[in-house]
């Protein structure tokens, strides 16, 4: 199961979060910060898997953008890391050549994206145009 | 220009949406949180205003907030109102807003039940959706109640885009609200074989999740996964799916076997990296649950193995760390395999990264041999020396003195060696881990008595640098092994080379500036330094220089008398008050040192952490027994001042007790003194302990073999570590070729398969003889201690391993959700009420396994007959056959077992013992009936899958020298609890029991029972008829029973978290009763574990003699338990939601207890 999903910056600030299990908002705080201090202070050299409290930190980093995912012990690393990536291009799709900007401006449409590939903690879709249909839509409502 | 401003303000007002809002906290870096306050005050201007585009606009400029770290909760009605809009571009922004901020706690959730049923039942699937997504991550036990119903029938839904989320949605709700699997179980089943593959995968999902917290439940599913595993494509489903059969098969051995061929072409075929690497983390879980009793699936370890040298091997850090991550767990069952593979781990440990490198030190751990041990350990010096951070090289420090300690020292060839390595990490500064290299020292020192003199001469020269250790107050860590180097060097004093020069380094004034506890044994271990040199000179008639090292003494101690420690101070203080009166007496010219050196005489022998409790008990000693007469009040206190000063109070106590005369407590005196004698611990009197331990042949009796050393002893300076490496290396290899020289004459002797076999075995490090032959003292055991290692292995209690062990903290896969979720569906397939036999087995030990999988191909076996019942009586005698063989095997291997249980004593012998704390064996059977042909004794168990069964299972044991056939059980069934009797039989008849008894042989069977009531104790009367065959030919016999069904046989131990636990509690719609047992002498622990065994409770919490403990009955009853225990009696409160099932279980309780 998937715990949280960050979207931080190099500067610590927080582009993206979704908390699949309660955080309390102040202990949010907390821990995004922690997780990308422990994020930047890893070289390029050094593997994605952090071993952090009880659970699993997978994190990949794209320019300065560091897409950080708590995970338990029944994910596989693997999977998630390459979820992530897939995650971007999606995003990538959508946004053609995304931008932290983009995340920035468009919050709430990067939600709807995440949701549609991540439900209740689990990876529920990866098929580029299946997660982007109902925004498709939601899109051409929004025109009309 | 003002006018303009407010004009402006005015329309940022209601025209600021998201982007500006994002824009304009960039562009106030300097006063960001001021902007935001600004920002939050035009927020709730908005959110007044009835314009829902307005409020939706707030709402999203809220979630943004959010996200930067700002509470909303405030503005949770807000959201509520923004969900409720009829727009759905509007609608989304709410359900986002209330998904990121909206939790348990959030009171106006209750309002939303209705709006969001309204948009789960409405024709928009995107609608359906929103309200799904968020349903996910702010549901409540009220909602999940309320709307379960409502997701479920969306799990039908035409659209699989809601089909897909509905069915992901029902596992938050199962979490929130049990009661709702069972009946949505069915159709989550059914969603696995979904036309759409986005569907199936979310089910899998779903189970997957569901199976991990307990998969026993989920057993029968295995062959719907396993078609799925076989026909899917999709990585994330297989995936899913190959984890979920990592949880299953350790509890059903045979899915394992069948699971090695799909996954292992898995393996070969994949080119998905993660694909490949669960593939091998499931083999390797089903390797390690078939271990036991499995024919060997080497080529499935070297396979899994080759591919993780590949995903080690390879540039990418990530494979490299998972690689390693997986062969830890390999390494756990098939450290061969592992072992193999040394040089690539090495090489890891030169990685850039360090959570590569910690992995990789966690698999050096089991690769050590005799062999190799040095050059690993030189290899991670190198590492010390060059590591960066603290953390990283503690982290190496610890793993060092792990990898030698291991096993005992098992690896360790030379002792020399580890002392030097001992000496050269305390060369390390700023460490943590000083007293865990203290503590390997002083281990050392005094279980290896062979390397003494080395040690000693390497803390004499320790203490002597000891201002290099202790110079500076940052590595303060590391000066604890001058704690050790110490008292090493004090009481093996009699090894020093120059003991006045040690002695002058323990006295130096930069002493003082240690922490106390060292001071402390460097006073008292100068005064042992001091007493072996006061004996040497006066050996030689050293008068002055006796006095001198005593004046030298008396001018040094003041400094520590003034120390503010106050150990260091009492001590000090005590022992420059000896001295002085040494000195009075050597004035006088009397030879002081023989009585100075009594003062220490004796050896300190490692003891047993065990040995205290090994202590027989004498015959005869009742230690709850009154030693003086019961209590009469206020008496009894001054009765115990009185055995002792007897004389002194004699007049006193006889006007007191006047009853108590001489006669009678000289009589007492004489008992207690004939107690004391044969109770080894006790100190007696007269000889000093000590003197007797010299006496005793306690310590000669341990075999120390003195062997004079190859390697010089003498090692100028700090020792390096390195020569000893060269030094052992050459000696291996003289070892090497005498042996060389040895096999060939033996190969010339012997031919063929011998000599093969020959060559194979110089290979392995059990060759290698250490240089020294260090014995390694046992710890010591008191005389004619209880050989309780055999009582624990007891061959004859299988149920041992239903000990629970309360302390031990529950581990991830022991771990069940709250309630116990149970399939819906029950058909009374075999398959089903298999499940809770196989639960049951994989508790049992290992070695009864086998034993056990016999009797299950025996119970097929039968299965097979009644299919076939017309095959020739031929196929009988072929079975009967068979059988008799099995038998043999299981004679053998019983006798096998025993002789095992000697060997480990043995081996405990020299290893010492370190287990933990033994729980007396418990068994749950009782007696059923006995007659001289048969004992039946019975347990009840609630079952799982259905609310209203229980299984009794009964062991039929033949006591007769005849064949026991024909067995059938049947009982009288009441109106409330019945029989579960084969479909087409009458309620008259009785059940067949499903195996047959040869002579002495005991076999188990389970009957199912059905009950409608639970909340009161059942009797049920029953009779056993069965064929009795001898040489004079065949009786039929009859055995009447009563089958006593306890209220505790209804209850199913379900673990319970403590919040769970308390808001339970809280609840308020528990009854309440207490019982009180008196005289309860048993340990706490042990009562617990009983309550726990016998009551099937867990344990919720403990805190000194208090525990919370909660069970749950097949019908779903809470029983929660405060259990205190007082001094000799114990009180249980009771809470449950039903008041006679509580009552009822009190009672029997109470028996229990009263048993104790």
């Amino acid at each position: 199961m998937i715990k949280f999903f960050l979207m931080v910056n190099k500067q610590g600030q927080t582009r993206l979060s979704r908390y699949y299990e309660h955080v309390e908002i102040n202990k949010r705080t907390i821990l995004e910060a922690d997780v990308i201090k422990t994020c930047l202070s890893r070289s390029k050299e050094q593997c994605s898997f952090i071993e952090y409290k009880d659970f699993k930190l997978i994190y990949r980093q794209y320019a300065a953008l560091f897409i950080v995912v708590g995970i338990n012990d029944t994910e596989n690393e693997m999977a998630v890391y390459e979820f992530i990536h897939n995650f971007v291009e999606v995003l990538d799709m959508y946004f053609s050549r995304v931008s932290e900007l983009d995340i920035m401006f468009n919050l709430d449409k990067v939600h709807i994206i995440l949701d549609e590939m991540v439900l209740n903690g689990c990876i529920v879709e990866t098929n580029k145009t299946r997660i982007l249909a109902p925004l498709l839509i939601l899109d051409k409502m929004a025109e009309s | 220009m003002a006018l303009k401003m407010v004009k402006g303000s005015i329309d940022r007002m209601f025209d600021k949406n998201l982007q500006d809002l994002v824009r304009g906290i960039r562009n106030h870096k300097e006063d960001e949180a001021k902007y935001i306050s600004q920002c939050i005050d035009e927020i709730k201007q908005e959110l007044k205003q009835d314009n829902i585009a307005v409020k939706a606009n707030a709402v999203c400029k809220l979630t943004y907030l959010q996200m930067l770290g700002y509470d909303i909760s405030w503005a949770a009605f807000n959201i509520i109102e923004v969900m409720s809009a009829s727009k759905f571009t509007f609608k989304r922004v709410g359900y986002l807003a209330a998904s990121q901020c909206f939790h348990e706690g959030t009171d106006v959730i209750m309002l939303t039940t209705n709006q969001i049923r309204k948009d789960l039942s409405s024709p928009n699937q995107y609608d359906t959706g929103v309200a799904l997504t968020g349903l996910s991550c702010f549901v409540t036990p009220d909602l999940a109640r309320d709307l379960a119903n409502d997701i479920m029938t969306l799990m039908s839904h035409t659209k699989p885009y809601i089909r897909k989320k509905a069915v992901l949605i029902m596992y938050k709700v199962f979490l929130k609200y049990p009661e709702s699997l069972r009946p949505a179980f069915p159709r989550l089943k059914e969603k696995l074989e979904d036309p759409d593959p986005g569907v199936q995968s979310a089910a899998v999902n779903v189970i997957c999740e569901l199976a991990r917290r307990n998969p026993k439940n989920y057993l029968s599913l295995a062959p719907l996964f396993f078609k799925l595993m076989t026909s899917s494509t999709n990585n994330w489903v297989l995936i899913k799916i190959i984890k979920l059969f990592g949880a299953l098969t350790p509890l059903e051995p045979r899915l394992g076997k069948k699971l090695i061929e799909p996954l292992t072409n898995l393996i070969h075929s994949t080119s998905a990296m993660s694909l490949l690497y669960e593939c091998v983390n499931t083999v390797i879980a089903v390797l390690i649950s078939l271990s036991s009793g499995m024919p060997n699936h080497s080529a499935s370890i070297q396979l899994c193995v080759q591919k993780l040298r590949i995903l080690i091997e390879d540039s990418d850090q990530n494979l490299k760390y998972l690689g390693l991550l997986a062969m830890s767990k390999i390494l756990k069952t098939h450290p061969k395999s592992v072992q193999s593979h040394k040089d690539l781990i090495l090489q890891c440990l030169d990685d850039k990264d360090e959570s590569i490198r910690l992995r990789a030190l966690d698999l050096l751990y089991g690769m050590v041999s005799k062999k190799n041990l040095m050059e690993i350990v030189k290899k991670l010096m190198i590492h010390v020396d060059k590591a960066e951070g603290t953390t990283y090289r503690d982290e190496l420090l610890t793993k060092i003195i792990d990898i030698c300690s291991q096993a005992n020292y098992q690896y360790i060839t030379n002792f020399e060696w580890y002392i030097s390595i001992l000496v050269e990490l305390t060369r390390l500064e700023g460490t943590r881990h000083g007293h865990l290299i203290a503590a390997q020292m002083l281990d050392v020192a005094i279980r290896v008595k062979a390397i003494r003199k080395f040690a000693v001469s390497q803390m004499a020269m320790l203490l002597d640098n000891a201002h290099l250790i202790a110079s500076n107050t940052q590595r303060n860590g590391i000066c604890e092994v001058l704690y050790a180097a110490a008292w090493i060097c004090g009481e093996f004093s009699e090894h020093l080379q120059e003991p006045h020069q040690t002695l002058e380094a323990m006295l130096r004034p930069k002493v003082t500036t240690l922490p106390g506890h060292i001071q402390a044994v460097y006073v008292q271990n100068m005064v042992k330094l001091y007493a072996s040199i006061l004996q040497q000179k006066e050996q030689s008639e050293e008068k002055e220089g006796a006095q001198e090292i005593t004046q030298m003494m008396i001018d040094r101690l003041p400094q520590f008398v003034q120390s503010a420690d106050l150990e260091v101070q009492e001590r000090a203080s005590c022992i420059l008050q000896l001295i002085k009166y040494i000195q009075k007496l050597q004035t006088k010219e009397v030879p002081v040192a023989e009585e100075v050196i009594a003062l220490f005489a004796g050896e300190l022998n490692p003891v047993a952490p065990k040995a205290q409790k090994k202590v027989p008990v004498p015959e005869g000693l009742d230690l709850d027994a009154w030693i003086n007469e019961p209590p009469s009040d206020s008496d009894s206190e001054d009765e115990k001042p009185k055995t002792i000063f007897h004389d002194e109070e004699q007049r006193h106590s006889k006007h007191r007790q006047p009853e108590i005369d001489e006669e009678e407590l000289a009589r007492r005196r004489e008992a207690r003194k004939q107690e004391q004698a044969n109770n080894p611990f006790y100190i007696k009197s007269s000889p000093s302990p000590q003197k007797r331990y010299q006496d005793t042949p306690g310590v000669e009796h341990i075999p120390v073999v003195q062997i004079d050393l190859s390697v010089p002893l003498k090692v100028p300076g700090i020792p390096m570590s390195d020569q000893y490496v060269k030094l052992e290396e050459e000696r291996r290899h003289k070892q090497k070729l005498e042996k060389d020289k040895k096999k060939k004459k033996q190969k010339k002797e012997k031919k063929g398969k011998h000599r093969r076999h020959n060559s194979l075995h110089t290979e392995s490090d059990e060759d290698i003889a250490p240089a020294q032959q260090v014995d390694i003292i046992t710890e010591e055991m008191p005389e004619n201690a209880l050989p309780s290692d055999e009582d624990d292995k007891d061959p004859n209690d299988p149920y041992k391993a239903l000990d629970i062990d309360l302390d031990k903290p529950l581990a991830d896969s022991e771990k069940l959700p709250v309630q116990r979720h149970r399939n819906a569906e029950t058909p009374k397939s075999p398959e089903k009420e298999e499940i809770p036999v196989i639960e049951k087995k994989s508790k049992k030990p290992k070695k009864k396994e086998k034993k056990h999988k016999e009797k299950e191909r025996e119970k097929e076996k039968k299965k097979e007959k009644g299919k076939d019942k017309k095959k020739s009586s031929k196929h009988k005698k072929k079975k009967h056959k068979k059988e008799k063989e099995e038998k043999s095997k299981d004679k053998k291997k019983s006798k096998k077992k025993k002789h095992p249980s000697e060997d480990e004593q043995v081996e405990t012998i020299q290893n010492g013992t370190l287990d933990d704390e033994p729980l007396p064996p418990m068994s749950s059977y009782c007696l059923l009936a006995e007659n001289s042909f048969i004992k039946m004794t019975y347990d009840i168990q609630g079952n799982l899958q259905k609310d209203s069964q229980v299984t009794v299972s009964v062991i039929f044991e033949n006591k007769s020298g005849s064949f026991l056939k024909s067995m059938e059980l049947n009982v009288l069934d009441s109106l409330n609890t019945k029989m579960a009797r084969p479909e087409d039989a009458s309620v008259h008849d009785g059940v067949p029991v499903p195996f047959q008894l040869p002579p002495g042989i005991s076999n188990e069977a389970q009957f199912v029972f059905t009950v409608q009531s639970i909340i009161m104790a059942q009797k049920l009367k029953g009779t056993l008829s069965f064929i009795v065959k001898n040489d004079e030919g065949s009786t039929h016999e009859k055995l009447d029973f009563k089958l006593h069904f306890s209220c505790t046989s209804y209850l199913i131990t379900t673990p319970c978290y403590s919040d769970a636990f308390a808001k339970l509690l809280e609840s308020g719609e528990l009854s309440m009763n207490s019982i009180k047992v008196d005289g309860i002498s048993i340990s706490f622990q042990h009562l617990l574990a009983k309550i726990c065994f016998h009551h099937h409770f867990s344990v919720v919490e403990r805190v000194d003699s208090c525990a919370s403990m909660y069970s749950r009955s097949i019908q779903g009853h809470h029983v929660c338990l405060l259990v205190k225990k007082g001094e000799n009696s114990v009180s249980v409160d009771g809470k449950c939601s039903d008041s006679t099932l509580l009552s009822n279980l009190l009672d029997e309780m109470r028996e229990t207890l009263a048993k104790c």
